[in-house]
């Protein structure tokens, strides 16, 4: 199947009009020896039968959260996904539109970002957000380039347990201006060390702490503000946004950069992308910002008008010397982000809140009640948890998807060697019904049973 | 004007923001009654909660469903017209992609599941990888970058960690001056310093130049081919000689791989790493500015380094898996496996055309762009002399002499009906105005589009006040950058006055009632 509609008499034509007697000809611009001149080593094309065919035979192969009670976490969560967002992000005008380097054709995506950009500052509590990033890990690493920036310090500071695979990205990018990360661990509760931090912080550019944590539990935000402050360095959130209805936004406790995971909201688990990097910073730091902002301006008539701007401080301007070489992001994530924000709004914000705190309360509870079991930590949680189990967490998961569950996530998996070998980290979201929770605490109980 | 051009493709009629739609106790979406005891007040610590509820919009869903409806109105797409933008390649993006990327059995995988429960999500990125690495001549890929930027990274990192392990730190990477500006961006954030290679008078790198600046320092070379003039590099194999001479690399980045699909593969010309903007030319759509997806392809010796975990296949067993590799590898780039529902879409559309209908697309764009440009050839001059292959760059050298710019022709082309060419890249080019039409347009709309821009040069005589204050027929007139920088007004305020309260908590009474 293709897509080019060019007729026979089309191509001869066109080519009658350059004066050229093939399409080769058209090819002569590449010297001889660099031409392909086989077929390519794949099949021919198929038709739009086929093609669906065989990629519904793909999708058959994977047992999706359709099949498997979801209650896996770790940075992409089975939450509600409106209705009405993919429809409207699947309208051609915004799904096949460009950049909008054009602002006189692109007023619709350029409005919906800035109403994004004021959804993601109402939440975070920082006046500046950008028109995103890739996703939650590369939204640290971003944070912790905008803080050495700023600082002029190479050190960055990990509070409490940060999400392992953010961390793998950070250490990643990490290798180009070659910094120094320095653990400084959690404690019994399952939170930061203040003194651990304490003490790393002395000469760091940034502390970052992800909110809640890894582990699910609440961090002292206001107490790391402090700690990174009195230390001159920056303190950056990694923050839920699913919990700002009930949790205080980072930046009215101190943060100088909250950056999120924005695929809770409006996007699909989609085996882990595209999602949306959220970053959000103070009206100082603009400058530093990484990758598009939107700003608000007016026309030749003065009618209000929305435009791409500070674009000095983007690579296609400022080249070797930009804050960041973003380019293409995630806007039709992050507007599914905001359709999403907007669809729950204050009070729909605050219940998807409370829903995910007392669903995942009750799961903890019973999972509590499986012979073994113990909690991994002391501290409050939000909406994932960790807990021990009496058997191996790998295997459990294994003989709960027989029974329908995607019981969570091994912590072995992601943090090898750490004592947390039996752990297993339960992620419970607005959609899981009280059922379906005693469903997994009787498939994870008899699982453990029969392991042992 | 003409009747035609007069008429709008966008609605005009302004939209007020969400925020201003707003009532209190409007609302759209709710939750589910709590079947489960609720979480008492002690369970998040009072200085923990939340002061003041975020003021997002309080709308029912009807207006919320009207309210985007509208706001697409007011935006320029694919699937509006004709997207002439040089180095983008805005094709046609088939629908049939959407169908499959919204498959539950993809669209509802959450990326940690054991890989007994995602073999056809393996499978897909496995036969993608054979794919990308049949049409590149490379061997090895990684999904992981979400695009093209975030793929030079990546590269410039293994460029990095392959010296390194050959106990070398060198400093310095190499790049045409006429690259994307994302190219030395992402050399600087590799660590390494951009040393720019000057194009000779046919706007192909000057090898001799090239040839004096190697040097064992030089980690490697990046340039896109086509490069961004829309002309083959013909002496690429010399570059590569020259960068491989002293041990450096050759990055190719794949800005412009549309124009050589099944006639010409970077692995042949050389190149060791390869990054594809499946977002261009496998034509997944750009969404108004992602996602995107940007893999990476490497030839055999820099396989190692690439991010992991990889998708794999086990003859063995027959099944597919991660491979996490080795200390080699240089770590992820991305939270997960990358933009994963991209390379559903992208895996369609390779299946969709398959080798012979690849090959066609490259032949189609550059029979395409090569028409453009003689159609406007005798109106607008060419930058350069040779002949292009799937894009062009003109000058508006001599328009601006006569009194419009660049930027005020392509602003004038909107009135007509089209989006606007790219104007001021690349850099090296005064004046610059480029144009890539792309395969799927049709011979009709071409010759509309050279009809359009060689009325406007006209109008440079016949009505100029018209040109340089266009667009008139568009939601908005020329809007004011200068002013949007200078007083940044990056979102709404209730009232139009700043944040008192954002980063300060305020009483309980300023609660909305909710």
């Amino acid at each position: 199947m293709e897509f080019a509609p060019h007729t026979d008499d089309d191509v001869r034509q066109m080519l009658d009009v350059l004066g050229l007697s093939s399409i080769d000809e058209l090819f002569a611009p590449i010297p001889a020896g660099l031409r392909f001149d086989r077929d390519l080593e794949i099949p021919i094309g198929l038709s739009e039968i086929e093609v669906l065919r065989d990629l519904a035979a793909l999708a058959a192969k994977n047992r999706s959260a359709d099949d498997l009670v979801c209650f896996m976490g770790a940075g992409s969560y089975d939450h509600h996904v409106p209705s009405m967002v993919w429809p409207i992000l699947g309208r051609g005008e915004f799904a096949t539109s460009y950049t909008p380097y054009q602002p006189e054709m692109s007023q619709g995506v350029l409005q919906a970002l800035f109403e994004y950009q004021t959804m993601i500052s109402e939440l975070t509590g920082l006046e500046i957000s950008n028109a995103s990033l890739y996703d939650g890990g590369s939204a640290v690493a971003e944070a912790v380039h905008m803080a050495v920036a700023s600082t002029g310090r190479r050190a960055v500071v990990l509070a409490g347990c940060v999400n392992p695979l953010y961390v793998g990205v950070l250490r990643t990018v990490a290798r180009g201006p070659e910094l120094e990360i320095r653990e400084a661990g959690w404690g019994s509760a399952g939170t930061s060390d203040l003194d651990a931090v304490r003490v790393a912080a002395a000469d760091a550019a940034a502390v970052i702490v992800q909110h809640p944590s890894f582990f699910g539990t609440l961090e002292d935000v206001a107490a790391l503000a402090d700690l990174a402050h009195g230390a001159g360095a920056k303190l950056i959130v990694h923050f839920d946004m699913t919990s700002a209805g009930i949790l205080e936004a980072p930046g009215a406790l101190g943060a100088d950069v909250v950056v999120a995971e924005g695929q809770p909201f409006g996007n699909h688990m989609n085996f882990g992308g595209p999602y949306v990097g959220v970053i959000a910073c103070r009206r100082e730091d603009a400058r530093r910002l990484p990758g598009r902002l939107v700003g608000e301006t007016v026309d030749r008539e003065g009618r209000r008008a929305f435009v791409l701007t500070l674009q000095a401080r983007e690579q296609h301007i400022r080249r070797a010397k930009a804050t960041s070489n973003i380019c293409t992001n995630q806007t039709l994530n992050a507007l599914g982000t905001a359709v999403a924000m907007a669809w729950l709004g204050p009070a729909g914000l605050r219940e998807l809140g409370e829903s995910c705190l007392a669903r995942a309360r009750y799961c903890r509870d019973r999972l509590l009640e499986v012979a073994g079991a113990k909690p991994a930590f002391a501290a409050p949680t939000f909406k994932e948890f960790v807990v021990r189990l009496p058997a191996d967490p790998t295997r459990v998961c294994e003989r709960a998807a027989a029974d329908g569950y995607l019981a969570g996530v091994p912590v072995k998996r992601l943090l090898p060697g750490r004592g947390l070998d039996d752990a297993l980290l339960v992620a419970v979201t607005e959609r899981r019904t009280r059922e379906e929770i005693d469903g997994l605490a009787e498939a994870v109980a008899r699982a453990c049973k029969e392991e042992a | 004007m003409t009747a035609k051009q007069e008429r709008p493709r966008l609605a005009l009629a302004e939209e007020a923001l969400v925020f201003e739609r707003s009532r209190p106790g409007r609302r759209a979406g709710r939750m589910p009654v709590l079947d489960v005891p609720p979480a008492p007040d002690d369970a998040i610590p009072a200085a923990m909660r939340r002061s003041l509820a975020p003021r997002l919009p309080e709308v029912s869903e009807n207006e919320l469903v009207r309210h985007y409806t509208r706001l697409s109105q007011r935006n320029y797409g694919i699937d509006t017209g004709f997207y002439p933008l040089g180095s983008c390649s805005m094709k046609y993006n088939p629908k049939l992609a959407e169908d499959a990327a919204a498959m539950a059995g993809f669209r509802r995988l959450h990326p940690l599941q054991p890989e007994s429960q995602t073999q056809g999500a393996l499978q897909l990125l496995v036969e993608l990888e054979r794919a990308l690495c049949a049409i590149t001549g490379m061997s090895g890929v990684t999904f992981q970058p979400a695009a093209g930027a975030h793929g030079e990274l990546t590269g410039l990192l293994i460029m990095r960690a392959l010296h390194e392990r050959n106990g070398q730190r060198r400093h310095r990477v190499i790049i045409p001056d006429s690259a994307h500006g994302t190219n030395p961006a992402s050399v600087t954030l590799a660590g390494y310093e951009t040393e720019e290679c000057p194009s000779d008078e046919r706007g192909l790198v000057d090898v001799e130049a090239l040839e004096r600046m190697v040097s064992d320092d030089v980690a490697g070379l990046m340039i896109t081919n086509p490069n961004t003039l829309g002309l083959f590099e013909e002496n690429i194999e010399r570059v590569a000689a020259a960068i491989h001479s002293v041990g450096g690399l050759l990055y190719y980045d794949g800005a412009n791989l549309n124009a050589i699909l099944g006639r010409s593969r970077p692995g042949d010309m050389g190149f060791d790493i390869v990054h594809m903007n499946l977002h261009k030319t496998f034509a997944t759509p750009h969404g108004g500015g992602g996602p995107g997806a940007g893999p990476l392809a490497v030839s055999e010796r820099l396989v190692p380094f690439l991010p992991g975990p990889r998708p794999a296949f086990d003859e063995g067993s027959g099944r597919y898996t991660w491979d996490e590799g080795d200390d080699r590898s240089i770590g992820r780039v991305h939270t997960f496996w990358g933009n994963f529902g991209i390379l559903v879409r992208a895996a369609s559309y390779a299946r969709a055309l398959g080798s012979d209908g690849l090959r066609h697309v490259a032949e189609r764009a550059v029979l395409n762009a090569n028409y453009l440009a003689h159609r406007l050839s005798g109106t607008y001059d060419l930058a350069f002399p040779g002949q292009p292959m799937h894009e062009f760059v003109m000058t508006a050298r001599k328009q601006k002499a006569r009194g419009a710019k660049a930027m005020d022709l392509a602003k004038r082309v909107l009135d007509y009906g089209f989006h606007a060419p790219t104007v001021y890249f690349p850099l090296i080019v005064d004046e610059a105005m480029m144009v890539e039409p792309t395969e799927t347009e049709t011979v009709e709309t071409l010759d509309a589009f050279a009809e359009a821009l060689i009325a406007i040069d006209a109008e440079i005589e016949t009505a100029l006040d018209t040109l340089k204050s266009a667009p008139h027929t568009a939601p908005i007139s020329r809007p004011d950058e200068a002013r949007a920088a200078r007083d940044l007004k990056p979102r709404w305020y209730p009232d139009d006055h700043a944040v008192a309260h954002l980063a300060n908590a305020a009483g309980p009474d300023d609660k909305p009632t909710i």
